[in-house]
């Protein structure tokens, strides 16, 4: 039996919407539940993977910056990848090249690669399904 | 000067925040010394529901150690003296039972909102 595979367009930033918690959710679950993933981030999702995101200190919380642990998007793009190898399914992350100009966004953790929308539109056609999560 | 702070979209980036940033930046300019006030509005009131929790994250490997408490910032801001409010129309909206609300929290009308703007220097809708 062929593996199933799940394509997922993502655009919100991080920082901004529930959305994005949600979507890093699905496609948590969607691994656990055998899908092979294909994630293409369009617009200010070529953010998420960004390394430069840093944890900070909460004074209003009173906690330090360990203890805080603030969540950073691109820990849960680098823990999908580890998720993915362990679990022996693709997992791949293409981020929208022009997207990442408009934004100065080049950098990004290791595993996520450069791509446009002909990339999403290989993923959707050879995926069982394609999820869009678009920005609103 | 006084400000009201009216809120309206809630658990917006909540959890990747691990709070809600404009009740965060409510207390974080009352600690600056603003006499800022909230209005609770739309979605946001259902913030003021009781005994709320939420689950922390887990992607991978990854787990949160802090997922929001917003029922103890909005706590937090009627301790320190902040009056915070909720439209009861947008509660009745949801079903939401006054009792289930936490303790502190001043109900509004839509029809009272004029006088309560007036109170204010600025007001300021998030």
């Amino acid at each position: 039996m062929t593996t199933p595979s799940l394509t997922v367009l993502m655009m919100d930033a991080p920082y901004e919407q529930s959305r994005t918690t949600t979507a890093f959710r699905l496609l948590d679950a969607a691994l656990r539940n055998g899908f092979a993933v294909h994630v293409f981030a369009y617009e200010g999702a070529v953010s998420l993977p960004s390394p430069r995101q840093r944890p900070h200190a909460n004074a209003l919380h009173g906690r330090t910056v360990e203890e805080e642990a603030h969540p950073t998007p691109h820990a849960w793009v680098s823990a999908l990848m580890r998720l993915a190898e362990e679990l022996k399914l693709p997992f791949e992350w293409v981020n929208c090249g022009l997207c990442v100009d408009e934004r100065g966004a080049d950098e990004a953790v290791a595993g996520v690669r450069r791509g446009s929308p002909a990339d999403f539109w290989k993923m959707a056609g050879e995926s069982t399904n394609t999820l869009v999560i678009a920005t609103r | 000067m006084r400000v009201l702070q009216i809120i309206e979209p809630a658990h917006r980036a909540t959890i990747e925040e691990q709070d809600d940033t404009v009740l965060w930046f409510t207390r974080a300019i009352r600690g600056a010394g603003a006499a800022a006030d909230v209005l609770l509005a739309g979605t946001a009131v259902c913030y003021a529901v009781r005994g709320q929790s939420c689950p922390a994250l887990r992607v991978g490997d990854w787990e949160q150690k802090h997922p929001p408490a917003i029922e103890h910032e909005l706590g937090r801001l009627i301790e320190s003296g902040a009056r915070v409010s909720a439209l009861v129309e947008d509660l009745d909206e949801r079903g939401i039972d006054r009792r289930a609300l936490i303790k502190g929290l001043v109900i509004t009308t839509r029809k009272d909102l004029p006088g309560l703007l007036g109170r204010y220097d600025r007001v300021w809708k998030w």
